[in-house]
């Protein structure tokens, strides 16, 4: 799928540089990763496409668990086995651990001061941008979509209308509007198949 | 973490701790933090382990600090632990108390949901060129453009909808577009954004 003319996409080369290329990923990503591992892994590592990324992030967000946790495990898997994905998970979470637990230790007294509650405040609304900057971004790999743009832009109004504005819970919005745009995407892509073995 | 309480938590009650966490970790559809109101009912208000601002300490240091945002789960677990133990000053007894509770709900929240991640997600890999298979992860592909959307959305709008609330969303608005736009490293946004929230601008 990666267009990469020398045939060797990149990938990273041993078990260390996947334990420490998470964990570096992990330490920036403050009030939440998924914005660092976009622009790490498919922009600067280029380890993934944008499409290959969306897949991925579609499975780790669907099934159940920590999504960034999913992600990193299903990644390291891919390039090392069992091995790789224990190492990726332990690269994500060991030494953000380690910080999360001083932290609470050492300011357990000042954690509630205007000053502390204000930054929290601050850090919380761009963290929210992070985010959904992410989603923006994502918003060009539609354009290979197989679904083509109009449904694709319908589905993506009713889920956030339903979950943003509406507050229903997620589990509805993934059987009734994933059903729906699983069994559409299916449908297309037989018409492409049928298409292709008649030329 | 003002008001913290003293426990005295049998074998029992550490399973019963363990157990929870198991309990929920297939439930969290979308990350932990879909589960955070059933925690909150059973260690806050069913178990009294946790004071409720021990809750939501814990909850906003895990939002604060770089990693992913499981890690409110080993704060809370931690907190348990250190009640159990009689609280920070109480001696090393509490520090021990403290590191079993983060590793008895880490395990829980996390040990089933990355066993099942782990086999759907390799199956899924070695099947991609079913035709159901590549359907699914092209029809989820808008839905989960939308979720980042919404997910965002809630985060800004979350605490406070009224108008008042308008220089976190111009900030919210504008990291939004920072992000998508330009390559400006996101370590700078969150230090505007925190230093921003320091001076109280917010």
């Amino acid at each position: 799928m990666a267009a990469h003319q020398d045939g060797a996409s990149p990938r990273p080369s041993s078990l260390a540089d996947l334990f420490w290329s998470f964990t570096r990923l992990a330490l920036q990503g403050f009030g939440g990763v998924l914005a660092i591992v976009q622009r790490e892994l498919v922009e600067e590592k280029q380890w993934l496409t944008p499409e290959e990324f969306m897949e991925d992030w579609a499975v780790a967000q669907i099934l159940p668990g920590p999504n960034v946790v999913n992600l990193s495990m299903m990644i390291g898997d891919r390039y090392f086995g069992w091995r790789g994905a224990l190492t990726a998970v332990a690269g994500m979470l060991a030494f953000p651990l380690l910080i999360v637990l001083a932290l609470a230790a050492l300011f357990a007294g000042i954690a509630d001061s205007p000053g502390i509650q204000g930054a929290l405040r601050g850090m919380g609304a761009v963290a929210a941008g992070l985010i959904a900057g992410t989603g923006l971004k994502l918003i060009s790999s539609l354009k290979k979509n197989v679904m083509g743009a109009p449904v694709c832009w319908s589905l993506s109004a009713i889920t956030f209308i339903a979950i943003a504005l509406l507050h229903v819970p997620l589990a509805w919005v993934l059987l009734g509007a994933g059903t729906l745009a699983c069994v559409w995407a299916y449908r297309q892509l037989g018409k492409v198949q049928a298409r292709g073995a008649k030329e | 973490m003002t008001a913290s309480l003293t426990l005295n938590l049998t074998f029992t009650d550490w399973l019963a701790l363990l157990s929870h966490f198991l309990s929920l970790s297939l439930l969290a559809i979308g990350g932990a933090i879909t589960t955070a109101p059933d925690m909150h009912r059973y260690l806050v208000i069913e178990q009294h382990w946790l004071s409720d601002s021990q809750f939501n300490s814990s909850i906003a240091l895990a939002q604060a600090a770089p990693g992913p945002n499981v890690l409110f789960v080993a704060l809370l677990g931690w907190n348990v632990g250190l009640n159990a133990g009689g609280g920070m000053g109480a001696g090393s007894l509490s520090w021990v108390y403290a590191l079993l509770g983060v590793v008895l709900t880490m395990l829980g929240i996390m040990l089933p949901s990355t066993m099942l991640t782990f086999v759907a997600a390799r199956w899924g890999h070695q099947n991609r060129e079913l035709q159901w298979v590549r359907a699914f992860k092209q029809g989820m592909a808008p839905i989960v453009i939308a979720l980042l959307l919404a997910t965002g959305w809630i985060l800004a709008t979350g605490h406070d909808s009224s108008l008042n609330n308008w220089p976190v969303w111009l900030l919210t608005g504008a990291s939004a577009l920072l992000v998508w736009r330009t390559r400006l490293h996101l370590l700078w946004l969150l230090a505007a954004g925190g230093l921003s929230g320091w001076f109280g601008w917010l």
